[in-house]
């Protein structure tokens, strides 16, 4: 059973029965969704009492059956009656819920003004940073080069971060390299291909040669994403297309200007460009990978060691917040809440399109996918690999990968397992899986094979 | 004769300024087509896509916004929404610290290396070269390096500011009339009293001049500066509201930042009147 079941029920062991304790057996974990659940318990006081009640009865009965036994003659609430007596369950459960008091409240956070900033923005005005006991200052900042120097400056405690740039960081990529951890996924989707109005009739990418399409940033997924789909296409990126670096709010304009006919990035700037009716919607990003991520919420390694408490507080805070994002019916709250000049700085009706999943696509329809963006915040190590793959594959890395040892230095799976679980959320057991780009399936196991697979690459 | 040149002028600028107005007005009016489209997909889109509405906005719209902002200049939301006199405030704050701190290297400096024609010859590549860097181009490098971001602004428009204040008062100094200094020499005058009494009041004119060139520099700058390292400002402010695609903000920042600058101006001027003096 897992920690945060009732441990007063009898039927149930309390031995674990598969990896990942969730379920009672290997076969019925095998049975389950392999999706990740953030489900969060009523409360955090009931999910901490369930975790403290669930140690003491294994310590009382460390054989299942006698503990069973007990149970059944007695009744699960005498039990607990009995319990509290003697042992103070109320205590020993605040106690657990205090872990080590932040060694630093007030922090800074940076962020990009983009949807996928949600779980970051949101914990402010909803209250997440609070919960956890601490004070954060959400600051937006002008472009993702400089809310890397500005982490790196310390100015900021942690940032939101383009997924692949922690890892870029980490080795030295367009900057010193400084190791940077990524304790948290941010948003999974949540990104589009918009071309502009004129090209309508255009839908076949192998009529793309000669366009010029603008990305975010270098170390971004969208970079690699609109990569792989113009290869995917037979168009090689670097020498059929021109691809740019564009700060997303200059993207729109640029759209209307003309001096880009598309572009791939993240969302609210695509839906504000069908808004604005200068450009329409060509692909969900969902549709090249359901389920990729986009960005990351990042720390250094040097804040991670000098305020451990208060980096677990943080990580806590958003771990909460993206898993209260993850449920549907939220979502409308959420968009009211972020759309405020001090925050994302948008109209409503544009978030909450982004966010419901039910949005004009710039031709006339309306479209709806639940599924247009999503929270996870399990930092998978497979998705490192998957980006050092195309790092390597478009020649930002030159010379040998040891995927597995950056992927793991930077995400912190581990660690965020650790966390979810103490926090009553079900993380899955692993931090690889293995997931399909386009119907080609990625094993994070061999990805040299994988690199070597593909015919359009930049020859090193 | 000067009364009636002025009431014409004032009449003529009246006259410009409705015209541009009445220009702007017509030319902004919703003119595009309107595609017809259902009203569940219409409730999804912009006046822009749905009313043929123009992507700039009429002078109505940037007078009706203007007023607003004028209503509750001051008003504080949070770290990254704040009211237009707060972020003027902070600008201004930067610029005269920045600036500040340029005229106190910049005039002594420019005094010592007027006075020698040695130093004047061997310093003037350097200047000339770091002269004509743009603010955008030592940013990167200041962020780098400093390692602060209001740090860096404000050091940015030190950097930017400085070389007008500078070539001027060197210029300034270097050629005060050598009778003047001649006669100062024939009374025995000491080096520090010619300084002060002879070479300052002569170079003045000058000197103020070239901070007068700074401090609008310094007021270009801040605008470029802002708008990278973000956080508060008027740069900021027109940075935040372009994210938003809010022309009509952005519109009143640039109408704000004009005035501003031009009042800086004006207080130089001021000055340079104050010291100028007949020959």
């Amino acid at each position: 059973m897992s920690t945060f079941d009732d441990p007063f029920d009898a039927v149930r062991s309390l031995q674990a029965g598969c990896v990942c304790g969730q379920h009672r057996s290997a076969a019925e974990h095998e049975q389950a969704p392999l999706a990740l659940r953030c489900e969060p318990v009523e409360s955090e006081e009931k999910r901490y009492e369930g975790v403290v009640a669930s140690a003491v009865m294994r310590a009382m009965f460390p054989q299942d059956l006698a503990r069973r036994a007990f149970l059944k003659s007695v009744g699960a609430s005498t039990a607990l009656a009995a319990l509290s007596q003697f042992f103070p369950l109320k205590t020993a459960t605040e106690l657990f819920a205090q872990t080590g008091a932040p060694e630093k409240k007030d922090l800074k956070v940076g962020f990009i003004p983009i949807t996928c900033a949600t779980p970051i923005i949101m914990a402010a005005p909803m209250g997440f940073y609070a919960k956890h006991g601490l004070n954060v200052e959400v600051v937006k900042t002008a472009g993702w080069a400089v809310i890397r120097d500005k982490t790196i400056n310390k100015e900021y405690d942690a940032a939101h971060m383009l997924a692949p740039m922690p890892i870029a960081i980490s080795l030295g990529l367009g900057a010193n390299a400084i190791p940077f951890a990524v304790p948290a996924i941010e948003n999974i989707n949540g990104q589009g291909i918009v071309l502009a109005a004129k090209h309508k009739e255009k839908r076949d990418p192998k009529d793309w040669k000669g366009m010029k399409f603008a990305i975010p940033f270098d170390y971004s997924m969208h970079n690699y994403l609109l990569r792989y789909y113009l290869a995917e296409h037979g168009l090689d990126p670097d020498t059929d297309v021109q691809l740019r670096s564009v700060p997303p709010p200059e993207m729109v304009a640029n759209l209307r200007a003309d001096n880009i006919d598309g572009f791939l990035a993240p969302d609210n700037i695509c839906q504000r460009a069908i808004y604005d009716g200068v450009g329409f919607m060509h692909l969900l990003s969902k549709e090249i990978w359901d389920g990729h991520p986009c960005c990351s919420f990042a720390a250094s390694r040097e804040f991670i060691t000098t305020a451990p408490n208060s980096f677990a507080a943080l990580t806590r805070a958003i771990v909460d917040a993206t898993a209260y994002a993850s449920k549907a019916e939220n979502r409308k709250q959420i968009a009211e809440a972020i759309a405020p000049a001090n925050y994302i700085n948008a109209p409503v009706t544009v978030l909450e399109q982004v966010l419901t999943g039910t949005y004009a696509d710039g031709l006339g329809g309306v479209k709806t996918d639940a599924k247009r963006v999503d929270f996870d915040p399990f930092p998978w190590q497979s998705f490192a690999v998957w980006m050092l793959t195309q790092m390597k594959r478009w020649g930002q890395i030159k010379g040998d990968v040891d995927y597995k040892a950056v992927a793991e230095q930077v995400y912190l799976a581990t660690d965020t397992k650790k966390l979810m679980t103490e926090m009553g959320l079900s993380p899955p057991a692993s931090a690889y899986k293995s997931f399909a780009v386009m119907g080609k399936t990625f094993d994070p196991a061999k990805p040299e094979d994988y690199v070597a697979s593909f015919k359009i690459r930049k020859s090193s | 004769m000067t009364s009636s040149l002025r009431l014409r002028a004032g009449l003529v600028s009246i006259v410009l300024l409705a015209a541009f107005l009445g220009i702007w007005h017509l030319a902004t009016r919703s003119t595009a087509p309107v595609t017809t489209m259902s009203p569940e997909y219409a409730r999804l889109m912009g006046l822009t896509a749905t009313q043929g509405k123009s992507a700039m906005p009429g002078p109505l719209d940037v007078g009706a916004k203007l007023w607003e902002h004028l209503r509750r200049p001051f008003y504080d939301n949070g770290p990254n929404d704040k009211g237009l006199g707060i972020q003027l405030a902070y600008s201004i704050a930067r610029v005269g610290t920045g600036y500040l701190l340029a005229v106190l290297v910049a005039i002594p400096l420019g005094f010592l290396i007027g006075m020698s024609p040695l130093l004047s010859k061997a310093l003037d590549p350097f200047i000339q070269v770091l002269k004509p860097i743009s603010p955008l181009a030592w940013m990167p490098l200041a962020l780098y390096t400093i390692k602060d971001s209001s740090i860096s602004a404000i050091f940015v428009i030190f950097i930017c500011s400085i070389w007008p204040m500078l070539l001027n008062t060197v210029f300034g100094v270097a050629s005060v009339r050598k009778e003047w200094i001649n006669v100062a020499r024939t009374l025995e005058v000491g080096t520090l009293r010619r300084a002060f009494t002879v070479i300052l009041p002569a170079a003045a004119p000058t000197i103020l001049t070239g901070m007068r060139i700074s401090i609008g520099i310094a007021w270009l700058v801040i605008v470029a500066a802002e708008m990278l390292v973000g956080g508060t400002g008027i740069g900021y402010f027109v940075w935040n509201e372009w994210n938003n695609l809010s022309i009509t903000n952005v519109i009143i920042a640039i109408l704000l930042i004009g005035i501003v600058g031009m009042l800086l101006d004006q207080i130089l001027a001021r000055f340079t009147r104050m010291v100028t003096f007949p020959e």
